[in-house]
Parts: structure tokens; sequence; C-alpha cells
């Protein structure tokens, strides 16, 4: 099998799956298709170490066998004791990773009421949180986000020591490409672009100044192995193409 | 021994308008839904609710019942965003706390332990602070000197929780894979009234799970009312699973029409008996 007939959704696969590279053992909470994927293939290959749940209560293997119990009550524990690194979806997102899910316009009197902010505000202050973004949009990448629920760089910081201690958002992974937050004042930089987007592409869609070092290069290629895992184990029904077009 | 067991509208005759009124489950799962039918059929407003919120809270917000809801989310869960809950909120029909799920979690706890409030690193530095200017930091008094959010406790006049078993003095065990935090709802309340798929005799509790299945103790609980299929159409495992179908034409029926067809029969019987009907049409 090639890798150079990899699709974007396969790309994103990867790149949700390297957010949870070195890792070791820390629960991977993905939220959506994709950034699920993207954990089982990464406890597949580079990170097995990785523990995972059935989406209720109970830690289980790749094949299903339940090694642990997970109740939400512990679930919070496992949040706050830090070995828990999730990949969450944003509504809107800024340059600094101040994520929101709660609702869109004035908290007061929302245009759009979405789920409320959840564990957004305890998850950014406690575990690695990543961002999983299926449709890169000016409504999603924002100069400012209505209602702060995931804690940004520059929130955690102007809050104190306490916010800022164990705060870490190592990646945002769109449809378009690979961000961290390596730009100035640890604002959202361009890290890689998937093959067939480019700069331009991204720039466009994307609701602020986005930062880039040189030359972006592009997501990493999957390996025929990576491929055929994804294709033949992780989602033989190809599920992953409903979320991520083209 | 005391004998707890009332029906669902013996509950809500114990509770009055303007009451702080707590709701156990999670979402769209094990939701005491046969008591909150039963507080449709009443009527009590100008409530209070907490909850980690489903269609308990979907129900309440469109009978216009809740005049403040502290909450961190509303969701049916297979359907992410709860249609009533949004419909209230982009109205601005009631009041909101809305608060992280974890400083719900400790706002109960406290309650529980007679605290008057719990830190928690959660909240510093999110809008949770801005939306709620009533709530306060404190600094720790060790060494570190980092300073949380200060969570008050979550005092209730009432709780309403649905379990698998229950006794009729008023011990409730759970068989699913979650306990969510109902006991810490019945802990955190005056009063609180617990449903079940079945009553049994004390004696049956441990046949059908082990001892750490007893969730809810007696010395917590005011009431206790057998409801089977009272959870419907959240889940309740592992004696049925959630009501897709139903919970679906929940989501995408004009509400006064929904009402009409399966609220308005004056009993939990009534519903039953409408849902049954409403199944059987769809074969």
């Amino acid at each position: 099998m090639t890798t150079a007939t990899a699709t974007r959704a396969e790309y994103c696969v990867i790149a949700c799956a390297e957010a949870w590279r070195g890792d070791g053992e820390v629960l991977a909470s993905p939220m959506g298709l994709v950034p699920s994927l993207g954990a089982r293939l990464a406890k597949r290959t580079f990170s097995p170490d990785l523990l995972l749940t059935d989406g209720e209560a109970l830690l289980v293997g790749l094949d299903g066998t339940v090694e642990g119990w997970l109740p939400y009550r512990r679930h919070l524990a496992m949040v706050t004791g830090g070995r828990r690194h999730v990949m969450m979806g944003a509504s809107q997102i800024d340059r600094f990773g101040n994520q929101n899910i709660s609702c869109i316009g004035p908290w007061e009197q929302p245009s759009r009421q979405l789920l409320g902010v959840r564990g957004a505000p305890v998850n950014t202050l406690n575990n690695p949180v990543s961002y999983w973004v299926p449709r890169h949009s000016r409504r999603v990448f924002v100069e400012r986000v209505d209602m702060v629920s995931g804690v940004g760089h520059d929130r955690a910081a102007a809050a104190g020591p306490a916010a800022t201690r164990y705060h870490r958002l190592p990646r945002v992974v769109s449809d378009l490409g690979v961000f961290d937050f390596a730009g100035p004042g640890r604002s959202m930089r361009l890290a890689s672009v998937h093959p067939g987007v480019t700069v331009e592409q991204v720039r466009e869609a994307t609701g602020f100044v986005l930062a880039t070092d040189g030359e972006v290069p592009y997501t990493r290629e999957p390996t025929g192995e990576e491929l055929r895992l994804i294709r033949e184990v992780i989602d033989p029904k190809g599920l992953r193409d409903r979320e991520v077009r083209g | 021994m005391t004998d707890k067991t009332m029906t669902p509208d013996e509950v809500v005759g114990r509770l009055r308008s303007g009451m702080t009124l707590g709701i156990g489950g999670w979402g769209s799962r094990r939701k005491p839904m046969a008591l909150v039918r039963a507080l449709l059929r009443s009527e009590i407003t100008d409530l209070t609710v907490v909850a980690y919120g489903g269609p308990d809270v979907g129900l309440l917000a469109a009978a216009g019942r809740i005049r403040r809801l502290v909450a961190p989310f509303a969701t049916l869960d297979s359907i992410p965003l709860e249609p009533h809950f949004r419909a209230a909120r982009e109205r601005a029909a009631f009041a909101l706390t809305e608060l992280d799920e974890a400083m719900f979690m400790w706002g109960l706890h406290a309650a529980a332990n007679r605290l008057p409030f719990l830190p928690v690193r959660a909240g510093l530095g999110s809008d949770v602070m801005r939306v709620n200017p009533e709530l306060r930091t404190v600094t720790s008094p060790y060494a570190d000197g980092e300073e949380f959010v200060a969570v008050p406790a979550l005092r209730m006049d009432a709780a309403l929780v649905h379990l698998n078993r229950a006794d009729r003095l008023g011990n409730g065990q759970y068989l699913g894979p979650d306990p969510y935090f109902d006991d810490l709802f019945c802990e955190a309340a005056d009063t609180a009234y617990v449903s079940c798929e079945q009553l049994v005799e004390s004696a049956e509790f441990a046949k059908a799970g082990p001892p750490q299945s007893l969730l809810v103790s007696r010395h917590s609980v005011t009431g206790v009312v057998e409801t089977p299929n009272g959870a419907h159409f959240t889940s309740c495992a592992p004696d049925y699973e959630r009501d897709e179908a139903f919970q679906k034409l929940y989501a995408t029926t004009p509400w006064p029409e929904f009402r009409a067809r399966f609220l308005s029969g004056g009993s939990e019987h009534a519903y039953q008996s409408a849902v049954r009907t409403w199944h059987e049409e769809q074969q």
C-alpha cells in the first residue's frame, strides 16, 4: 500500500494520534470521532500504555477487555490528578487557546445556546488539553470567544500561579492543519498544513493573524502500517470520511 | 422501622413553589423522570433546579417551572444539544448559575459535609467567574499560597434521584456502571426522594449486587417510590437503555404537541401507556 493515497481524514487521524505521543500511562480522552480513531491508533502503535474508556464508566483495552472502573466522580479525580490528556471540540477558539462550547452571543441571552462549559474550565487548569476542529473556519477560529470555557494562555497567566501551574495546551488539529502555541506571547502558530492545503488557505479561514515560522511543513505521512490499521482495523467502515471531507 | 413508600404525586405534595430542587442522574442517564413528570402535573413553579442537566431540565424549562438553573451543561447525550433548554436560554426564560462539572461536584460535597465551600482548581481564568460574580476565591493557608475558587455549597431543599432497586426504608441500590452523584444529592438536600425500578425486601439486595452497589442509605432518604420504567426515556442500565426513538421524538416535536400527547394524561400510568401506543404505531 502506498502512502501517497492517504486522504485528508487520514492525515487528521494521524495528526490527532500524534497529540498523545510520549504521554505514557495517562487516560486518552478523545471527544469526537477522528480524535477517537487517533487515540486508538496511538495506543496501537507508539503510545501503547495509554488508557482508554468505553465512553461510559469503564477503562477498556483495544479489544474491549475491561481493566478498570472510571465513573464520573473518579474521572474528575483523574482530571485534577493530571493523568489524562483530553482532546476536546471547540465551537470557538482564539489565538491564545481560549475555547468556547457554552454559547454564542451574549451569555445573558445567547443567540445560540450550546452545551454549557461542561468540564472545560477544570480540564484546562489540570491536565493537557488539545482541540479538534473538523471544519476550520472564521466562525470557529475567532478574534475573541464569546464565553471562555477552556482557558487559554493569556487568561491563565492573568489568573495567576494556581491557574498556570498545570496548564498545558499541546496542540490544535483541524481539517486544514496542526497548530501549537509557539507564536509570539504563546499565541497560535501554524505548525503544519495537511498535504493538499496551502498556508494561504489556512490564513483565509482563520479570523485572527496566525503566526508561522519560515516555511510551514506538511503534516507527516502515515506509514503503510498506520494506513492499514486505520482502514482495516480501527475504522473499516470509513466513518472518518463523514467527519472530514476531501 | 418506618415504611417510607409513597406515590409520585405524594412526593410532589411535599414540594413547594420557590424550592431549590436537586435532580440526580447525568445528562440523559438515570433521571428520575417519573417524579419530574409528577412535578409537571402539579402547579409547582419558581424552582431553583440543581442538576447535571438532561431532559429533566428541558421538560421543566419548557413548562416554565424554572426560575434559576444551577448546572454545568444540559444535554441529551446522543443528541448533544437539549432543545428546550436551548430555547429557554435563548429567550432568557430563567436565570443561570453556570458552573464547571468539577465545581458542581465539589459544591455537592460541600453541602453533604455541611461546609460553606470547598476549594477547587477550576474556574480560574474562565468566564464562569465573569458570569457568576458572586463566586469568591480563597488563598491556601500553607506555604504554596495558591489561590483557588471557593465553590459554595449546593445545599438543596429536596433531591430527586432514580435507582434500580430500593427497599421500603429508603436504602437504594444502583446496578449500572456509574453511580453518578445520586448519593451526594441525597446527602446535600434537606429531604430526598428515591424512585426505583423495583421495590425489594432488604434481603434481596445481596442477590442483585455487591455491598458497594448500595449507593444511597436510608438516613438520607425521606420517601421511596416504585416507578417501573420511571427513568424513561433516559437510560437506566442494566434494566433498560435509553429510548432513542422516543428521545428523538421529544427533541423534534413542538412542546405543546408533545405535552398534549404524553403529559396530559393525569398519571404516570397514562404516560407509560401513551408511550406504548406511540411505539406500536411506529411498527
